[in-house]
């Protein structure tokens, strides 16, 4: 843990490239809070304005809560994603743990197969996936979107594990199999702590994507009980005409489960648990 | 009875070979070192013996037992690995009973057994600790302890000091040897370091190359090397090699001269200029140029006052002189 020197210039020029970023990132995350705040005269008058005791309007969040199931679209955003990561993770890691761990025929090819995916995307496939779907009855369930999900987030994980998987003492491993451990207690209970970092990375990556897809929702799941948020937030834009004040608060509020995982999951990424397993 | 037993033993990964035709039988309670330089196999034929790795083909006895196709926990082995590899989601006391709990033995048994180990290698204050909380030294001494409790028929380390620092490799080589004493239990060593296997072996396994090249106690390998390789590998500073012409021997031979075995004086047959000094305190080390062309280091007991540029005679005892051929085989 070196401090390395750092002239005052270079220090500055870091923080402001840093800092201008991070402007730019919030900028319409924070343009769609405001807003979402204000009239809708408001809203198109002075779009980058706060809003004041004159422009300020609680009317898009009363109209997002009256027309359709908000807290139902909701759910049904929580329990696909949350759902999604799981898979994603369970049988990446898994994945991952075989090649990384296993000298077998073929390891390298089926690693290179298992990681093709992340260069054609699933979107290809719609038309077969949406078949698939009508001929195992799975139309318009949840199911149907977690099971697309954890196709389309497996090829980076599994790419993305293998690689960390691989860097995992070798010694912890063989002692746990002295120890008399079986292999899914030395993959589960030593192996899957210390590449946490790597899983909540993978998980964060995967998270942001399906919560905000729209495409699969729409194709495989639109029925009411079953709308996604995103899918859901899509009522109040019509072809015509299309409700500013709604859409906005709806977003506003699908940000918030969002950065809630995200804030759980990047605490794994910085706790170093396994400090001391191996020096 | 015999403790272990290799069979020709052979060990290929792909194409390549990495032990040829491996034979060994180790007794019981004696402690035996597989020493080499790196990539000579060594530690691969502790995974074998250990179970972590197939032999490619050839026989593993444990206790006169084959033990092929038997998997690493039903061996009756003990194994401490370099980087300690401790458990870090458990305190020390369920490090050293983990091993027990998982073949079901009685409570009071595995009690005694942590009691045992904690007592031998003096843990009993860490016992609620986690391996985060401990130093390296503590670390290494949870593992051992962890390989005692099982009460293991065979005791493998592999390079179980390279993590630690000096002092503590010191003390650390201390307390193994006293263990061996003490519980008196076949150990097989794995290291690179040619003092740990000097100091620490009944019988030390010199490979190179996945081949054996000689098996025997310390001081038959340092006074009667079957090959310059032997020669070489053992003893610090290393023995030196020179044409044997150079010092008036048989032509076309190598020469092998171990340090302590060249004597300075007024009178000698070779003349040679000092060409570097290093004052150890207890000993000096002197390298000299032959004038003939050769460099020897020559070490020297107590200080020495030579300095750079010095013209020395240096003599050497016709039976210390090792004979090698071409091939680096000894000839007699």
């Amino acid at each position: 843990m070196q401090k390395v020197r750092r002239s005052p210039f270079n220090l500055f020029a870091v923080h402001a490239i840093l800092i201008t970023y991070t402007a730019i990132a919030l900028f319409p995350v924070v343009v769609i809070l405001i807003n979402s705040f204000k009239s809708r005269k408001a809203i198109f008058r002075d779009p980058l304005g706060l809003p004041d005791a004159e422009s300020f309007s609680l009317v898009g969040y009363s109209t997002v809560f009256e027309q359709g199931d908000f807290f139902g679209y909701f759910q049904n955003s929580m329990i696909v994603t949350v759902g999604s990561l799981f898979f994603i993770l369970l049988f990446g890691a898994m994945a991952a743990f075989a090649l990384a761990e296993y000298r077998f025929r073929g390891n390298t090819l089926l690693g290179l197969y298992l990681a093709l995916g992340i260069m054609i995307p699933i979107r290809i496939g719609t038309v077969a996936i949406l078949e698939l779907m009508v001929a195992t009855g799975l139309v318009n369930t949840l199911t149907a979107l977690i099971l697309v999900y954890t196709a389309q987030g497996l090829p980076l994980a599994v790419f993305i594990l293998t690689e960390f998987m691989r860097q995992v003492s070798d010694d912890l491993k063989n002692a746990g199999r002295v120890e008399g451990l079986s292999e899914y207690v030395i993959f589960f209970r030593l192996v899957l702590p210390i590449v946490r970092p790597a899983l909540a990375t993978v998980a964060v990556f995967n998270m942001i994507t399906i919560w905000n897809d729209l495409w699969f929702p729409l194709i495989l799941s639109p029925s009411e009980e079953t709308k996604t948020l995103t899918l859901g937030s899509q009522v109040f834009i019509g072809q015509f005409v299309t409700d500013w004040n709604a859409v906005l608060s709806a977003l506003s509020m699908a940000i918030l489960p969002v950065l809630v995982l995200y804030v759980l999951f990047s605490r794994q990424l910085i706790r170093g648990i396994t400090a001391g397993a191996v020096k | 009875m015999s403790s272990l037993r290799l069979i020709n033993i052979d060990k290929s990964f792909g194409k390549t070979a990495v032990l040829k035709n491996i034979n060994l039988e180790v007794e019981e309670g004696e402690f035996v070192v597989f020493v080499g330089p790196s990539g000579c196999g060594k530690s691969t034929m502790l995974r074998i013996i250990a179970g972590l790795e197939d032999a490619t083909s050839g026989t593993i006895e444990i206790a006169d037992q084959v033990v092929n196709d038997v998997p690493p926990a039903k061996r009756g082995i003990g194994m401490v690995f370099q980087s300690y590899a401790l458990f870090p989601h458990l305190n020390v006391r369920d490090n050293l009973a983990l091993g027990l709990k998982q073949s079901k033995e009685d409570k009071q048994l595995i009690d005694e057994r942590v009691k045992e180990s904690s007592r031998i290698l003096h843990l009993d204050p860490y016992l609620e600790r986690f391996p985060a909380q401990l130093s390296g030294g503590q670390r290494q001494r949870v593992a051992i302890g962890r390989a005692i409790a099982r009460h293991p028929k065979l005791f493998l380390f592999d390079e179980p000091l390279s993590n630690l620092d000096a002092a503590l490799r010191m003390s650390t080589r201390v307390e193994i040897a006293n263990l061996h004493r003490q519980i008196d239990t076949t150990m097989i060593y794995v290291t690179h370091d040619q003092i740990e296997a000097m100091t620490l072996a009944d019988r030390i396994v010199v490979l190179r190359d996945g081949v054996v090249e000689q098996v025997g106690t310390p001081m038959e390998l340092y006074n009667n090397p079957v090959n310059q390789f032997v020669a070489g590998f053992l003893g610090l500073p290393s023995m030196n090699f020179l044409p044997a012409e150079q010092i008036g021997s048989k032509q076309g031979a190598t020469a092998g001269i171990r340090p302590e075995h060249l004597v300075f004086g007024e009178s000698g047959p070779i003349d040679a200029t000092v060409v570097y000094v290093e004052q150890l305190g207890g000993d000096t080390n002197v390298i000299v140029k032959l004038a003939a062309g050769a460099e020897l280091t020559a070490r020297l007991f107590g200080q020495h006052k030579y300095s750079v540029g010095d013209k020395v005679k240096v003599a050497v005892d016709e039976d210390n002189i090792y004979l090698f051929d071409a091939d680096g085989k000894r000839i007699r």
